[in-house]
């Protein structure tokens, strides 16, 4: 038998801004981020947390946005690549990738974005061995990882 | 003939800016009014007949607006048959959007629901109930041509779908007399694109004006629009399909696709939107896959290693269907057309076969066929050079074709013209080093360390031409046009048949406007992938962009550039020839002096075209035209050199370098050719050493997620030093080759020589991929 699927209202902070929804409890993070909120620059790949591409910030920590129910999130803050574009704080990554061609369907981009940022964060001078290690969980399927590296690297020269 | 910048300049894309800050417009960020979501129940069965389908309690659950079967398509959309008139008794089944009466593959889908979200069309498909009888399936191309075997399509009186043969001189005679002779049987296993963002369509119908407008993550907006016209019965001139930023396409998605076409289907029986997104169990199901082929393969020497002859057999199958609408020849027909190619020899004889059977369909996926060419070919010659007691390196110098056998008819019956064998080896070896490996490589042996080198040569068969598909019979361009437009204030929006998924295909033709014209760079605008606003063209497929849609691009940027010069002559009372343009300005073409800009000259042309005699050309919407005549393919050449380490006990394998010199005549831009290069390269690792389809002995896939199905990731993959050499082709007045395929082409070949010669010492060799640890460890006698 089919059972009336849940609903539960929270209240967030996504990209600085305050959200008050209500979503179906079996509702997936990245999910509610995209369909709900229009923020679609997170993207969806495989739904269960081994590509990558829907990685996200909650309370500043990266996760995978399609491995948490938007009801988790609530009372969270929430960054996804849009946000992290509005105030700049990728801005040294972005144009690494632009200038190294550190990508080209984009599919995979704002999850590296996000994730080679936490590395520079914790680590501001990673080995090449190092960046790889922290991007190793993000699958690209056009570039072949190496301009991706370089530009970490050059980001990380640069002071991101 | 030289070009000027920024025509050959490593510049970043314009797209990418977008991409960088999460502006993209993939398939699933699309919402429309009213629009539905479309989930499918698929066979779960690899060949079952359908008794009955019972769609009631899900035909009443929340949100479900519509449950479709085949028998609710007839009449909306035609059924289809993949065939190819070059090879008309190839045996083609009729396809149809949803599975009639018998379901071919584990994951054909049967039934779709339509529902108000995604969610709930799945909740629905649940509590669909279909009453299957299962048939045996066939899951293996050698079973399949068994005559005992079931068929599995009754209308043919077996599974064997089409051969094709080519034989030159007497192959037969010279291994009679060969003093030396390698043999091999192959295997190539099964794998396939795997793109980031699946395969994926919003569709939308206005039934008041019999109107369908496709947004759809695809590679050849034109080819759909005719197959959605054709097959929906809508005018073509009424359809519309947009390919905007596509998550990676790699071949798998230029074809059509049963659940896409029943996507378009329903929305228009429903007359509202209708989106679809493959899940990623579903494209593992239904995506086109490549290789799974066998092939046995032998080369003959003479008693110095000359090359005397080649042979080889392949067989394989396409799945259950013949791809549509290019049907799935290719793979076979690139293997016995490409074999062989770089090395001279006089006898030549091969083969291919193909089955149909209980699997996904087969196809055309980045490189078709090569891989497997050049891989056979380059296992055969290091067998030989190791039979000989030749090193590697001399027995490719002694055989390869050279600057004086070009231009010649291949074996396999391919005009090649220049081509740079040797040119390219010199290279290599210029960067590697080979004798001081060869002395690590003893030192290293003596400490338990297992390094070897691998040489691979390869040619692309790039840009097809018209002749191909049209022959065949198949709607598909393989022209190009561009249409440039003037603005008034002197920037230039640039229309191209040609896509792009990524590879700066747009930025390639930007820079070609941009040096033709004589403007800088950022006055271009690049505008691709819409089949209504932009002109006919083939998009992207088969390392064709910088080829075709470059060369249009340049005859449309002289014939602006030669109208703006008409304007400009007229205004200044001067030849237009005294005249050129440099930066966005009209200067004395000696002089360099500057005379007006060029924006003085469009508004001229925009607002008072009266200034301007009738009789002179002053068009500032130009569009221009390329369709090569005369040959089929455009051969690029290339070599892979691979370093790597292989670990006896864990059968692991590492790299410690690998290099790949590319030669694909002009360069447009050399960083964005190299980066084609390393995707493909690393997507030709993933075929050799990790990407793999496992099927148990009934046909069911084992291995349908990206925690199982593995690829190649960040940790694991080499930097790759990349060399370019430019041979222009003389058939085009650009030069450029296709270079989309190169890096896959050659990756096999190089790293299944490396890792044999690493295992030199055991007296192994390895002649199946992946080379997975468990294959290596088995070979080594260590499981």
């Amino acid at each position: 038998m089919t059972r009336a699927v849940k609903s539960v209202a929270i209240a967030l902070k996504v990209n600085g801004e305050n959200v008050n929804e209500t979503v179906p409890v079996r509702r997936n993070l990245v999910d509610f981020l995209r369909a709900d909120l229009g923020l679609t620059g997170s993207h969806v790949g495989c739904e269960h947390g081994v590509c990558g591409a829907c990685t996200i910030l909650v309370d500043g920590v990266i996760v995978r946005g399609c491995l948490m129910l938007a009801a988790q999130a609530d009372g969270c803050e929430v960054e996804t690549v849009e946000g992290a574009d509005a105030t700049g704080r990728i801005a040294k990554l972005q144009a690494a990738f632009h200038q190294r061609n550190a990508l080209q369907c984009g599919f995979c981009t704002p999850a590296m974005l996000l994730t080679a940022a936490a590395l520079l964060e914790a680590n501001p001078a990673p080995t090449r061995e190092e960046i790889r290690d922290q991007l190793s969980g993000n699958f690209c399927r056009c570039t072949g990882y190496q301009a991706i590296i370089d530009a970490v690297a050059d980001a990380a020269e640069a002071g991101e | 003939m030289t070009f000027q910048a920024p025509i050959g300049s490593s510049l970043p894309r314009d797209r990418a800016k977008r991409l960088l800050a999460g502006r993209g417009r993939y398939i699933d960020d699309i919402a429309l009014p009213r629009m539905l979501h479309l989930a499918f129940v698929r066979s779960p069965y690899p060949h079952a007949r359908i008794v009955a389908i019972d769609i009631a309690q899900a035909a009443a659950m929340p949100g479900v607006i519509r449950v479709v079967t085949a028998a609710d398509l007839e009449g909306v959309v035609e059924p289809w048959r993949g065939t190819h008139n070059l090879f008309p008794d190839m045996k083609v089944p009729v396809q149809t959007a949803l599975a009639t009466d018998t379901a071919r593959w584990q994951g054909e889908a049967v039934v779709a629901v339509a529902a108000r979200s995604r969610a709930e069309a799945e909740d629905a498909a649940e509590h669909i109930v279909v009453e299957w009888a299962e048939l045996p399936a066939v899951s293996d191309a050698s079973v399949a041509l068994d005559p005992a075997a079931p068929v599995i399509h009754q209308d043919y009186d077996g599974n064997q779908a089409f051969t094709a043969a080519v034989s030159q001189g007497d192959p037969a005679a010279a291994f009679a007399d060969a003093p030396h002779v390698v043999e091999r049987e192959f295997r190539f296993n099964r794998h396939t694109g795997v793109s980031l963002e699946t395969r994926g369509l919003v569709a939308d119908y206005d039934p008041t004006s019999d109107r369908l407008t496709v947004h759809q993550s695809h590679q050849t907006p034109h080819q759909q629009q005719d197959l959605y016209a054709r097959l929906l019965s809508i005018p073509e001139q009424n359809v519309r399909v947009i390919c905007d930023d596509v998550g990676g396409a790699f071949g798998l998605k230029h074809h059509l696709y049963p659940d896409e076409l029943a996507a378009c289907a329903i929305a228009k029986l429903l007359g509202r939107p209708l989106k679809y997104v493959a899940d990623r169990l579903e494209s593992f199901l239904s995506d086109i896959h490549c290789r799974d082929h066998t092939v046995t393969a032998r080369m003959a020497f003479d008693a110095e290693g000359r090359i005397i002859a080649m042979e080889l057999d392949d067989l394989f199958h396409a799945g259950a269907y013949s791809q549509y609408p290019r049907s799935s020849v290719a793979e076979g027909n690139q293997i016995i057309r490409v074999s062989g190619i770089p090395y001279r020899h006089d006898h030549y004889r091969a083969e291919t076969r193909m089955a149909y059977l209980n699997k996904p369909v087969l196809g055309h996926i980045r490189s078709v066929g090569h891989p497997i060419a050049c891989a056979v070919t380059e296992q055969l010659v290091d067998l030989g050079a190791r039979a000989l007691g030749i090193d590697p390196v001399t027995m490719r110098q002694w055989n390869y074709l050279d600057d004086t056998d070009f231009p010649l008819t291949s074996m396999g019956g391919i005009a090649l013209e220049k081509l740079s064998f040797q040119a390219c080896l010199d290279r290599a070896l210029e960067r590697v080093d080979v004798d001081a490996f060869r002395a690590e490589q003893k030192t290293l042996r003596d400490a338990g360390v297992y390094r070897g080198i691998g040489f691979a040569t390869f040619v692309d068969l790039t840009s097809i031409g018209p002749e191909y598909y049209g022959e065949g019979g198949q709607h598909i361009s393989a022209q190009e046009t561009c249409l440039l437009r003037l603005e008034a204030s002197g920037g230039i929006r640039c229309y191209t048949g040609a896509t792009d998924q990524g590879q700066g295909i747009d930025s390639g033709i930007q820079q070609v406007v941009a040096g033709v014209v004589g403007v800088p760079v950022s006055d271009v605008k690049v505008n691709s992938g819409d089949s209504e606003l932009c002109p006919v063209g083939g998009g992207s497929w088969g390392s064709r962009g910088a080829a075709l849609g470059g060369e249009a691009a340049l005859r449309a940027g002289r014939e602006l550039r030669g109208n703006i010069l008409n304007i400009a002559g007229v205004l200044l009372q001067k030849a237009a020839d005294s005249l050129d343009i440099r930066d966005g300005e009209i200067v004395d073409a000696e002089s360099g002096a500057a005379h007006m800009t060029l924006d003085e000259v469009a508004a001229v042309g925009h607002f008072k075209p009266y200034m301007i005699p009738d009789d002179v050309d002053a068009d500032l919407t130009v569009t221009a035209r390329y369709a090569s005549r005369g040959r089929i393919f455009l051969p690029a050449n290339g070599l892979h050199v691979a370093i790597v380490e292989v670990d006896t006990d864990t059968g692991l394998i590492a790299f410690h370098r690998y290099l790949v010199v590319h030669d694909c005549g002009r360069l447009l831009n050399p960083m964005l050719v190299a980066e084609q290069v390393r995707g493909g390269v690393v997507q030709g690792i993933g075929g050799a050493l990790y990407e793999e389809f496992v099927y148990d002995g009934a046909g069911a896939l084992c291995n349908g997620t990206m925690a199982d199905y593995l690829v190649p990731m960040a940790v694991e993959m080499p930097d790759i030093e990349v060399e370019h050499l430019e041979t222009p082709t003389g058939t085009s007045e650009l030069g450029a080759k296709g270079a989309g395929e190169a890096g896959t082409t050659g990756a096999f070949g190089a790293i299944l020589n490396a890792v044999n010669d690493a295992l030199a010492p055991f007296d192994v060799t390895l002649s199946e991929t992946p080379l997975t640890p468990p294959r290596i460890l088995q070979a080594l006698g260590k499981i």
